[in-house]
């Protein structure tokens, strides 16, 4: 078991990286910020699994809550609206500002 | 007159029927065909395997998930072992919900929970059934993330803006249930009742569970 | 997928037809922990090697037997000349069963 990099609460951002391959991460989310609201566990890397390979490298899996707005800037909702996402850990970096 | 049991049959028995015998197969039925009798030939799995798989699916119903809920709403601490371990929580009303670990979100009077796989299409499968073909749309993937509440509205689904709306995007290896709010006006009605309210397309969040007002 | 525009979600729902469910449960044989034949991920990863075409051109079981059956090429499970010959196989039996049927 690795320790998870991140707490709960930890402001975090999706990696704004765009490889080509089997990428786990969602497209619309790369480069938005939210908070680590859960912390689910390890689960195998399914960028690699995804080529027959990589079932002894588990990766923490952390559900992160986004404010709409700092998805969508012209988000036609309530700015309290939320959306919580399953983000592997390789695709997490720490994040100055505060999340929601 | 008809005889169910003692026709003769012209066909010889065989684990595949063609789904419509008048019609010419689809290359992507020949190929299914075709796959699934090559994997048996070659011991992969046995003809019985396969109607076993398909007996599971087709015992699948949101039924299954209605039974979860509705214990929920009568039983508070069967309600906290269903948000801190669904899967162990269902096999307490003996559903085997699978390996794949789900997670209930709880609607509140603050909260209103919504699912989608934009990924692919990630389900409860073994609490709901197959999904339905809209969850597996491109419109209903792509726009749930982006205006949940014009996709609610479609559902006839209409929330006050003072109600967060949390959609969870489903991308791990893991599954969702909403656990709904149980209606007003039920109280008093037993579990075998409630769950009559609960549909399918409130645990996946799209709508609320029906009212005894109709 | 997510964010991008596209139309009113449409309601509409058929039943499973018996190949769709034949195809499922195929992937639910050669994913279970017993075998491991394919992962998930595998699918997933060769349902977008597909190409973006296909999303369009052929329906949600129709990419999932496609990857399948590529996995299974690519990983030796079955060859090119066994599907082949099997798939001929499949349409010849499904032409005589229609014969016999409009014959009656």
């Amino acid at each position: 078991m690795s320790v998870p990099r991140f707490p709960v609460g930890a402001a975090v951002r999706i990696r704004r990286a765009y490889p080509p391959g089997h990428v786990r991460a969602p497209f619309y989310l790369r480069g938005c910020a939210g908070a680590v609201n859960q912390i689910v566990g390890e689960m195998g890397d399914p960028e690699e699994l995804a080529y027959g390979r990589g079932k002894g490298q588990p990766v923490t899996v952390y559900r992160v809550r986004l404010r709409q707005p700092d998805i969508w800037p012209d988000y036609a909702g309530p700015p309290h609206d939320t959306l919580v996402v399953d983000v592997y850990e390789n695709w997490l970096e720490a994040n100055g500002e505060e999340g929601p | 007159m008809s005889d169910p049991h003692g026709h003769s049959h012209s066909h010889p028995p065989h684990p595949y029927q063609p789904d419509l015998e008048d019609a010419p197969l689809t290359h992507y039925q020949i190929l299914e065909l075709a796959v699934a009798e090559l994997l048996i030939e070659k011991g992969i799995f046995t003809g019985d395997d396969m109607r076993r798989v398909l007996e599971n699916i087709d015992s699948r119903s949101p039924a299954d998930g209605a039974k979860v809920i509705a214990r929920a709403w009568v039983d508070p601490e069967f309600k906290s072992r269903l948000m801190a371990d669904t899967n162990a929580a269902a096999a307490e009303l003996g559903i085997d919900a699978g390996t794949i670990p789900i997670h209930t979100v709880e609607n509140t009077p603050e909260v209103h929970n919504v699912i989608v796989c934009t990924l692919c299409s990630c389900y409860p499968r073994l609490l709901l059934g197959l999904p339905p073909d809209w969850y597996k749309s491109r419109a209903y993937r792509s726009r749930l993330v982006r205006e949940p509440r014009a996709v609610l509205a479609e559902f006839g689904t209409e929330l006050p803006d003072d109600i967060e709306v949390r959609v969870h995007d489903s991308t791990a290896e893991l599954r969702y249930l909403v656990l709904p709010m149980r209606p007003a006006g039920t109280e008093g009605l037993d579990e075998a009742a409630l769950a009559d309210f609960v549909t399918r397309d409130c645990m996946i969040g799209v709508t609320l569970p029906r009212s005894p007002d109709g | 997928m997510g964010g991008l525009d596209a139309g009113p979600v449409q309601r509409i729902e058929h039943e499973y037809a018996p190949w769709e469910k034949r195809t499922d449960a195929i992937l639910r044989l050669l994913s279970s922990p017993k075998r491991a034949v394919l992962q998930i991920d595998e699918l997933r990863r060769a349902i977008e090697d597909l190409g973006p075409g296909a999303y369009d051109e052929l329906n949600y079981y129709e990419r999932w037997i496609a990857a399948i059956s590529n996995l299974l090429l690519e990983k030796g499970v079955i060859t090119v000349d066994e599907l082949g010959r099997k798939m001929a196989e499949v349409t010849a039996r499904h032409e005589a069963e229609r014969a016999r049927g409009r014959a009656g």
